[in-house]
């Protein structure tokens, strides 16, 4: 029973992989990037696995690079870090049922929920023939991997890169794009999607690059819930199969 | 290193649970078992494509429209994105073109 279980597991390793591949892309530049920066700080590739492991979050530990210095207060770090990971708090609300059936990997999904993975979990469905927990597992722990990988090579061999890296990190951005024309072609929730883009757009612009996240969810939660009638017929009038 | 073992691995240890705690939330707030609103619901189908919509343009914050080189390079490298990604469906083809794109065009096009 066990062993047929493990195998199992194997099984959804291998089903997710493919679906990680563009995450794997990102994560191992912008994972070196932090690497890069933490060992110029002062730290070696085991305080930055170490950080990866305990705290993956891409802009929080970028900040966090900061908190490395005599003089910051710890009740500052709190407040900085919970401000630039705010917009994590409304991720779960899509996730409670598919997490809430994962038994004990219910937490480390919870820690693992970074943007990249919360929208590959979004938009992917696991395959017939692997049980959907196993799969939603698979692709968390193959995110995280990369990105342990991404902040180790950094803090080891980040002056090594051969070649000018300047610009990779819009993999992440192209990602993003991706998953928004998949979701646009597959139609029905083109009127949350358009909430999303327009509203933070006029955010950014109004508040400027620094504090504009927790105002445009703010805003995109205003319009969802005051424009709840037309969007629940939009989404009833998508055709997709996707599970979120 | 600017600090003591000691004090680093604390400060891990802050910025982990309190990155953890903003993940946490929604599920501290809607328990296991317990019947979640369907405002709640209707939220968690509808905010998705919103959140994606949103961490595009996150993922654009530093661009200035108004200075040299006007947000090109991020204009022309996602347009490709958008239009192979229309034409191939293929994920990988589609991130791996804009990216090699984005980066001509910033170190050299615009450098």
């Amino acid at each position: 029973m066990k062993q047929r279980r493990r195998r199992g597991y194997v099984r959804a390793f291998r089903a997710a992989f493919p679906y990680t591949i563009p995450v794997l892309t990102g994560y191992l530049f912008i994972g070196t990037a932090f690497g890069v920066m933490f060992q110029e700080k002062g730290y070696n590739f085991l305080w930055a696995i170490l950080m990866s492991v305990l705290v993956y979050a891409g802009s929080g530990q970028y900040l966090a690079v900061n908190f490395f210095a005599p003089g910051v207060g710890f009740l500052n770090m709190i407040f900085m870090t919970f401000m630039v990971n705010v917009r994590h708090i409304f991720y779960g609300l899509s996730l409670l049922e598919r997490f809430g059936r994962m038994g004990k990997k219910r937490l480390y999904m919870i820690f693992s929920l970074t943007d990249e993975t919360y929208s590959l979990l979004c938009i992917t469905k696991a395959p017939k023939d692997v049980p959907e927990d196993q799969f939603l597992f698979a692709v968390a722990v193959w995110d995280h991997l990369y990105w342990i990988a991404g902040s180790a090579i950094g803090a080891m061999a980040g002056a090594l890169i051969p070649f000018n890296a300047k610009g990779i990190d819009f993999a992440m951005t192209a990602l993003f794009i991706v998953i928004f024309v998949e979701q646009w072609l597959a139609g029905g929730k083109r009127i949350p999607a358009m909430i999303g883009v327009v509203s933070t757009a006029a955010l950014r612009i109004l508040f400027g690059g620094e504090n504009f996240v927790l105002p445009s969810m703010i805003c995109i939660m205003l319009c969802l819930i005051f424009g709840r009638r037309y969007i629940e017929e939009d989404i009833e009038k998508g055709v997709d199969g996707h599970a979120a | 290193m600017p600090l003591s073992v000691g004090h680093s691995l604390l400060i891990i240890a802050v910025v982990s649970v309190t990155t953890f705690a903003t993940r946490a939330i929604p599920f501290l707030l809607f328990p296991k078992g317990k019947e979640i609103p369907p405002l709640i619901q209707y939220l968690g189908k509808a905010l998705p494509p919103a959140v994606i919509g949103m961490l595009v343009i996150y993922c654009l914050k530093g661009v200035n429209l108004l200075t040299y080189p006007y947000a090109a390079p991020e204009i022309i490298a996602g347009t490709v994105v958008v239009i192979l990604h229309i034409w191939k469906r293929n994920n990988l083809l589609s991130i791996g073109v804009g990216t090699v794109l984005y980066m001509v065009l910033i170190q050299q096009v615009f450098g």
